[in-house]
């Protein structure tokens, strides 16, 4: 073989290793450029692409950012009501049972106004996988402050930054479904760089998998960023992020189930 | 010389000129264009011919516009 490959002797399909996958249609995503939803999604069709569980996979879609997850993931979806996607998921699975059902939500849905439904999926130990995108804001709604804003941090409702006194403390959500008997496996992950989306994906596969046990809900959220909402570049938001977000909400598996 | 050449292919209208994938590149391949897709976003391109096909800018983009290829070169 020449070491003179021309770019279109070398873009031929046999060469590709890497594309976008095909569980995701070819609508645009709606996301800021930057955001951390795009990959989360991807990461999500690719394991289910790579499991063949297309066929087998109900999702159910959140209010916020990403409510119209449902346009941009190609199987079959559900739209719950603000806060509502693991009851909704819990109803879906207990008829299902054969199906790989999960939640794909943001931390305005799942720590805010759906706390309830949360906790309780978690303590009943719903065999539901529960993906759940962490940027300490609301998003969608013009970059308000959320549960889980960061003590200081500026968001539009709190101008002069989170005051603890009076607006108390950032709601470590995963940490407190952790110790519920309920959960399975519970793990932290972010998709900001290459080295992070590949922990995180081999973390969306364990959750997958773990789910076919039948032995508990399991649980995966993604810090990510959120520029529009954080008012800074993309490259910005992800340094911010490392140095602010991770410090209060650490990497890595928090409860890991015991025979492995 | 390198013994595995790469190359990307950006899709360009689906690029959103988030610059996540410029620093992730080893090899400085990638670039944003001082071209704007029909968005009105810079998108981003490839610079110059190092690319080694490691799929670092792939994986980190949020919209999933990069494709990448990879050829196994033989001893010269």
């Amino acid at each position: 073989m020449s070491q003179l490959l021309t770019r279109e002797e070398i873009c031929v399909p046999e060469n590709e290793v890497y594309h976008r996958t095909c569980l995701l249609t070819d609508a645009a995503l709606t996301y800021c450029p930057g955001c951390g939803h795009g990959t989360a999604h991807r990461l999500i069709m690719e394991v289910i692409e790579e499991m063949g569980l297309q066929a087998d996979t109900i999702g159910v879609a959140p209010v916020g950012c990403s409510v119209l997850a449902y346009d941009f993931m190609d199987i079959d979806m559900q739209q719950a009501a603000h806060g509502r996607a693991p009851a909704v998921a819990t109803g879906i699975k207990r008829l299902y049972p054969d199906k790989f059902v999960f939640t794909y939500q943001g931390d305005g849905d799942l720590a805010a106004i759906g706390t309830g439904e949360t906790l309780h999926a978690c303590n009943r130990g719903e065999n539901i996988t529960i993906f759940f995108v962490n940027n300490g804001i609301y998003g969608m709604t013009g970059g308000q402050m959320a549960p889980t804003t960061l003590p200081g941090m500026k968001t539009a409702t709190s101008p002069f930054g989170r005051d603890t006194e009076s607006m108390g403390y950032p709601l470590k959500i995963t940490e407190l479904i952790a110790m519920l008997p309920g959960t399975y496996y519970v793990t932290r992950q972010s998709v900001h760089t290459p080295q992070n989306v590949r922990k995180a994906k081999k973390a969306i596969e364990k959750a997958i998998q773990y789910q076919k046990l039948n032995r508990g809900l399991n649980f995966v959220e993604i810090v990510s960023n959120c520029n529009s909402g954080w008012k800074m570049t993309p490259l910005e938001s992800n340094k911010w992020m490392e140095e602010n977000m991770f410090p209060y909400y650490p990497l890595g598996d928090i409860k890991v189930p015991k025979q492995n | 010389m390198a013994k595995v050449k790469g190359e990307i292919v950006v899709n360009t209208e689906r690029c959103k000129g988030c610059e996540l994938c410029v620093p992730v590149c080893k090899e400085k391949t990638i670039a944003m264009s001082g071209l704007l897709n029909s968005k009105g976003y810079h998108y981003a391109t490839s610079a110059n011919e190092d690319c080694n096909g490691c799929t670092n800018c792939a994986i980190v983009c949020p919209d999933g516009a990069i494709t990448v290829y990879r050829v196994k070169l033989e001893a010269a």
